[in-house]
């Protein structure tokens, strides 16, 4: 018999006024009572619509059927077969708009916590003693992966697992990607990211650090001389976007990019660390997505008062609801049609106060959503001491100008078919340098399309 | 890892490294720069290129101790190995079609100057060198210099060696006596370069200057090193890091420079307080 609660089981987390103190992880995880409990609400839907609601179509009555029966590890091999990144996904997938939306428990009660339970199936094969991995046999051909952010450690691993010589090139001293400079400790515990890492050397790849390319070496270098047969670039949106208003070079001002890099990759909020960041005592934050709310909270635990202003309401907000409940359980403050139009400084050049205007929703733009038009003459002045500005970010355009015959978007993104295969030969793309900020899923799901079709080209060229 | 095969004191506060790092030597340029970490735990240090051999795969870097994290770069020796070392980044200087160029450096900010000048002057450009320091000991480079320029003027603030004076001085001096350069490229303080730049427009002279701000990853993600050229937003690590000094807009590049003073002297105190214990 199906579970017919109609409330979903509870996520075990911290107390919001203690975890708005510290970076531990935030959502604790289901027990494996809980797990079970959860997963016998599935009514195990033949049309099951909620796989329709996956980027990548796990097959996810088949995992919850498995966790009711207690068959844990047999749940996380459905769920891989699918995904590369269960642990990760887990946690910051927007399932709510996903497969959880579509879910037929959702009409009359709370759909299946599927998100809780792929975490929960992750967790549980991670605690358990790793079985050691049996290298592929190699198949003699080299690919390279450009950026180990999601869709590069997608299309890595699948390419490792055909047999695949597979090198990874990062930028920076850590692999991750926006797994490890971007979301916090307390929402993606990096030690986490750093298995899955650790799960794609044992497969035999090589990840090579501090190696930007485009500026290191050249897309046409690593074909032409050093033997990569295909290549994948999964270099992201990683550029931030200013407003240009008045005063936002001033000290104390961020793009939400720099503080949450100070914090999560140079690791800013630990007291011996080498790198300093200021959150001041009353920081703002500019947007309404993830990365607003991660700042916002990061910004929280750095002892700041911490204010949100957006220039929509909270019904446009572009944030997970989750994370926006949670940000609001930690004291952080919201004010809606609320949009800066200047940053004003003391006298030592700092920030002092944020000039915003009040704004009122009118018909909706092109995004569909109901377009913010301002309140003539209605202005008012937040005062602080840290404004992080968290408006989006482009691709980089590193690779795209320095890799001739590349085609771009006019935006920056880079021009791929649904394949990923760009407009140069052997050479494929995915994620947010194709699509510009999008989801974890969405790049990891364009990651393993890409392995799939430069697989086929490697082996047929 | 990247090894530590030289190491040279060339003045109390300034240290000459060359590191042996293949990938970077094959595509370094002057006027670009690398990002280093001496630890597992330590900053992404940005240092502008002093030299680089593509044969051997070596860079060499000139570096000031300004703060903790060059304090413990400053006591790594021959044989050690940095954590991190990437690069190259931002844009190499343009050189095409110069004939005549002058060059002007103070204190550390020569250490990247030389190259530059270096390279000039292999192309067959003609180099007149103009470099400041505080006093006679912490001249750097003075012979690398003189081999590289057809002109090269000494300047220290109090005398102790060359020309008492500014480099501002020297140079007016230079243009007053009919000297005329395609263009001037400085490198050195901010308050330097600004008034480099307010002399040269003056003269109309196109000016180029190399900022090293404040930055993180150097490939234009954080943002952290923007400037305001031209009255719009720019990215040193990425745009730069040299940029048409006439319109650059130094005083908010000096107030940015200077927002983690009271962090850095802290933590160069205990870092300083630190090695001392160990000794």
């Amino acid at each position: 018999m199906p579970n017919m609660s109609p409330k979903r089981n509870e996520m075990p987390v911290q107390a919001p006024d203690v975890r708005n103190k510290n970076f531990s992880e935030v959502a604790l995880g289901y027990t494996e009572e809980q797990a079970i409990d959860e997963a016998k609400r599935c009514l195990g839907c033949k049309n099951s619509p909620c796989r329709g609601g996956c980027p990548v179509q796990i097959d996810i009555p088949e995992f919850i059927s498995h966790v009711a029966e207690g068959e844990f590890e047999e749940a996380y091999n459905v769920i891989t077969r699918s995904s590369s990144l269960p642990a990760v996904c887990g946690r910051v997938c927007p399932q709510e708009n996903q497969c959880e939306c579509k879910c037929v428990r959702g009409i009359k009660g709370e759909s299946v916590a599927i998100g809780r339970l792929e975490r929960f199936v992750a967790d549980r094969h991670n605690a358990q003693p790793a079985a050691p991995v049996e290298k592929p046999v190699s198949n003699g051909h080299k690919a390279a992966v450009i950026g180990s952010g999601p869709s590069g450690l997608a299309c890595a691993g699948d390419l490792a697992k055909k047999g695949y010589d597979v090198t990874i090139f990062e930028a920076l001293h850590v692999a991750g990607g926006v797994l490890s400079y971007g979301i916090p400790e307390f929402r993606l515990p990096k030690s986490i990211v750093a298995k899955e890492i650790d799960g794609l050397k044992a497969l035999g790849v090589k990840v090579e650090t501090n190696t930007v390319v485009g500026k290191t070496v050249s897309i046409q270098e690593l074909m032409e001389d050093e033997g990569f047969e295909s290549i994948f670039i999964g270099s992201g949106a990683g550029l931030p976007r200013f407003m240009n208003i008045p005063g936002e070079n001033l000290n104390g001002v961020y793009s939400a990019n720099e503080f949450l890099t100070r914090i999560n990759l140079m690791k800013a909020y630990k007291p011996d660390s080498s790198t300093p960041v200021q959150a001041g005592k009353k920081a703002v934050i500019v947007g309404g997505g993830n990365v607003a709310m991660d700042a916002a909270r990061c910004a929280k635990r750095m002892g700041a008062d911490v204010t949100i202003v957006y220039r929509r309401t909270e019904k446009e907000l572009p944030a997970r609801a989750e994370e926006v409940e949670h940000a609001k359980e930690e004291g952080i403050v919201f004010k809606f049609l609320t949009n800066p139009t200047e940053i004003k400084s003391d006298e030592n050049g700092r920030v002092r106060s944020i000039i915003c205007q009040q704004m009122e929703l009118s018909e909706p733009d092109a995004s569909g959503r109901a377009k913010p038009v301002p309140i003539e003459g209605a202005f008012i002045e937040i005062e602080s001491d840290c404004i992080i500005m968290s408006i989006g970010t482009s691709p980089n355009p590193l690779i795209k100008s320095t890799t001739e015959g590349l085609e771009t978007q006019k935006w920056g993104g880079i021009i791929a078919d649904e394949d990923g295969l760009t407009s140069k030969e052997g050479v494929y793309a995915g994620g947010d340098a194709v699509t510009g900020a999008a989801t974890v899923i969405l790049a990891m799901g364009a990651g393993k399309k890409a392995a799939a079709a430069m697989d086929k080209y490697m082996t047929e060229k | 890892m990247f090894e530590i095969l030289e190491k040279k004191v060339l003045n109390p506060t300034v240290t000459l490294m060359r590191i042996n790092a293949p990938r970077v030597a094959k595509k370094a340029e002057p006027g670009q720069f690398i990002i280093l970490r001496t630890d597992s735990e330590g900053e992404r240090i940005p240092l502008t290129i002093a030299d680089y051999d593509r044969e051997k795969g070596q860079v060499t870097i000139i570096f000031q101790i300004v703060g903790a994290s060059t304090e413990k770069l400053n006591h790594l020796n021959e044989g050690d190995c940095l954590q991190d070392f990437v690069g190259p980044l931002g844009r190499a200087t343009e050189t095409d079609g110069l004939k005549k160029v002058a060059v002007v450096g103070g204190g550390v900010g020569c250490a990247i100057a030389y190259p530059v000048a270096k390279k000039l002057h292999e192309l067959g450009c003609e180099v007149h060198s103009i470099v400041g320091f505080r006093n006679k000991d912490l001249v750097i480079l003075e012979d690398e210099f003189r081999a590289a320029s057809s002109k090269f003027v000494l300047m220290s603030d109090d005398g102790s060696v060359g020309e008492k004076g500014l480099v501002t001085d020297a140079l007016k001096k230079l243009i007053e006596s009919g000297e005329k350069y395609d263009r001037v490229i400085t490198i050195g303080p901010l308050i330097m370069m600004k008034f480099v730049c307010r002399l040269t427009k003056e003269y109309n002279i196109p000016t180029v200057a190399s900022m090293n701000p404040i930055m993180i990853d150097g490939t234009g993600m954080c943002g952290g090193c923007r400037l305001t050229v031209d009255g719009k937003t720019k990215f040193a690590c990425v745009d730069g890091p040299e940029f048409d000094g006439h319109l650059i807009d130094f005083d908010e590049a000096m107030a940015r420079g200077a927002m983690y003073k009271t962090f850095e002297r802290k933590a160069h105190e205990e870092t300083c307080k630190l090695f001392q214990e160990v000794k």
